[in-house]
């Protein structure tokens, strides 16, 4: 498969601060990676370093194949972060004729992508009169323009009424169905879910987790029980081989598995050994319990 | 070269601050003309700056290149605003991750300063070549084409003032902030110049010498005043038992004094550009 772009061991260290530590993964083409966090886990820090803005303290990345020097490389790169910037006084269509020069490509596509993200009706109003979500529409255009081979976006629906999310998720969606590269930060789980296959977990500037989105959820789940005799249930949970981690929490006993099992065989092993359950559920941890788990791991 | 001059020409043909001050610029160059047309009725005496020799070749080199370089701080307005924008738009972050590398982004920036200072020596060169041949006494083509050093000595001066504003608006990131600087390091020159003239050596050449290397006085020792070169201003001073033995020349260590800064301005900003995190 094609790499994009390969991060090794990456650090950025303000002062005493350390924002990435160590930080490793690949891109591939085709993919679309999420790159998911807290507020202030690093994930601009690390977007800012390999687009050049950010000085790394440590650590190697390169873009492609790593032939060309980094700004080159951006050539071929569409990306915006945190906020739209261009200049004020400039129309749409001036603003993005300037990025075409710098890009060094013709300027012919200016008015199919302002098409796409549905700005070609403004195309000739100066740049500080659009609204928050249009000068994000218009970022995207602009990070467009070269048909790029990764599109990267750092927090692209951050501060946007639910209408503007939402226009902005359909542009990616659709960008992504073309086959398009795309590494996508955010500090929304619902987010990421929703438009990435691959997610890298960041935390402190510390990687959690690496992969695909699906095999992210991919524990066994684990069990509810509720019985008269907690004590007795808890050390028997325990002692069966199957069963992991098992807590307590006022009168709600969790047994966390670490291999499949089913209901039933749960149910008749507990009866078997003199416990009647009064309350049985098993689940599996959504999306969002994985992710507060993964975050939190390391802080306490 | 001609990419990187083309994307800051077309940051700047569409900023209408810009236009207007570029454009005020020139216009005011063109009024030195208007000089020509100062009259004194004093009772019986008459007088007349034209007729004065101010638009004699080869003086008025001399004179216009002074002149003209009073109306830089125009175009150091654009060149401040055109760096410490980039900053307050964040466009300079934009413009970096669209691709452009940061040395190319100072290259940008100075190659347009350079294009400023050789369209505004052109430009005081037609000016000049108008006014002398609408009033000097002498057009004969030898006496019109000498003591030319004075516009390369105002074409170096423009190109230091400028890419000391380059440097400075970078450095400060605020147009205004950058503009207050620049008065602030003019006035921090001249009361250095006044401590170590007046003070500390006291009666010898010393002060001259080391003051000559600031930069802003190394830009101001290029085109020195021409007032006092002129023949009225002669004889009132001999009139009066002083004499006016004063180095009028453009000299070529005066010039290096001032590409070095210059050079160094530039160098300094692609250096700041680089160890800063954006």
């Amino acid at each position: 498969m094609e790499t994009i772009l390969t991060l090794n061991n990456l650090t950025k260290k303000y002062g005493p601060l350390t924002a990435v530590k160590n930080l490793s993964f690949t891109i591939h083409k085709g993919n679309v990676y999420g790159i998911l966090g807290p507020n202030g886990s690093g994930k601009s820090t690390t977007l800012g370093m390999v687009l050049n803005v950010v000085n790394k303290t440590s650590g190697e990345y390169h873009w492609f194949d790593g032939k060309d020097s980094t700004h080159e490389a951006l050539k071929q790169v569409g990306a915006i972060i945190e906020h739209p910037n261009f200049y004020p006084y400039m129309t749409a269509r001036q603003n993005l004729a300037l990025v075409c020069k710098i890009k060094g490509i013709n300027s012919h596509k200016i008015e199919e992508k302002l098409e796409i993200v549905g700005l070609l009706d403004r195309k000739d109003s100066k740049f500080r009169t659009f609204s928050l979500g249009m000068k994000q529409r218009l970022a995207i255009a602009s990070a467009l323009l070269n048909d790029p081979e990764i599109l990267i976006l750092d927090e692209p629906t951050n501060g946007l009424d639910p209408q503007g999310i939402h226009q902005i998720r359909e542009i990616i969606r659709r960008i992504a169905s073309e086959g398009t590269t795309i590494l996508l930060a955010s500090h929304l789980l619902d987010e990421v879910e929703k438009v990435c296959t691959h997610v890298v977990i960041i935390r402190k500037g510390e990687k959690l987790y690496s992969g695909r989105v699906d095999e992210m959820n991919a524990s066994h789940g684990f069990f509810e029980l509720r019985a008269s005799n907690l004590q007795k249930l808890e050390s028997i949970l325990v002692s069966h081989p199957s069963i992991g981690k098992v807590t307590n929490s006022e009168g709600l006993v969790t047994a966390i598995l670490e291999e499949p099992m089913d209901a039933e065989t749960m149910n008749s092993f507990l009866f078997e050994n003199g416990i009647v359950l009064s309350y049985l559920n098993k689940r599996k941890e959504s999306l969002e319990e994985q992710f507060l788990q993964l975050t939190n791991q390391t802080s306490h | 070269m001609f990419r990187l001059l083309d994307i800051e020409l077309h940051k700047l043909k569409y900023s209408r601050s810009a236009k207007i001050l570029t454009i005020t610029y020139f216009i005011l160059i063109t009024f030195i003309a208007l000089i020509a047309s100062i009259e004194f009725d004093l009772g019986q005496i008459h007088f007349r700056l034209a007729d004065q020799g101010i638009f004699n070749f080869p003086f008025i080199w001399h004179f216009n290149s002074y002149i003209a370089a009073l109306l830089k701080l125009f175009l150091a307005i654009v060149i401040v605003s055109m760096m410490s924008n980039e900053y307050s738009n964040r466009t300079l972050k934009q413009n970096l991750i669209d691709g452009l590398s940061k040395k190319e982004f100072v290259l940008s920036k100075f190659l347009t300063v350079v294009l400023f200072s050789i369209i505004s020596t052109l430009f005081l060169i037609v000016v000049s070549l108008i006014l002398g041949y609408s009033f000097s006494d002498y057009t004969e083509f030898s006496i019109v084409f000498s003591d030319m050093e004075y516009l390369l000595g105002y074409f170096i001066k423009l190109l230091g003032f400028f890419s000391f504003c380059m440097f400075i608006g970078i450095l400060i990131k605020r147009s205004a902030f950058a503009l207050g600087f620049l008065f602030i390091w003019w006035v921090l020159e001249n009361i250095v110049n006044g401590i170590l003239t007046w003070r500390i050596f006291r009666d010898s050449d010393i002060a001259d010498n080391i003051v000559q290397f600031f930069p802003l006085a190394s830009m101001s020792n290029l085109v020195v005043e021409p007032f006092s070169r002129l023949n009225f201003i002669q004889t009132a001073a001999s009139q009066i038992g002083s004499e006016l033995d004063k180095d009028y020349g453009v000299h070529w260590y005066q010039l290096l004094i001032v590409l070095v800064w210059t050079f160094l301005f530039v160098f300094l900003s692609y250096k700041l550009l680089k160890i800063r995190d954006l």
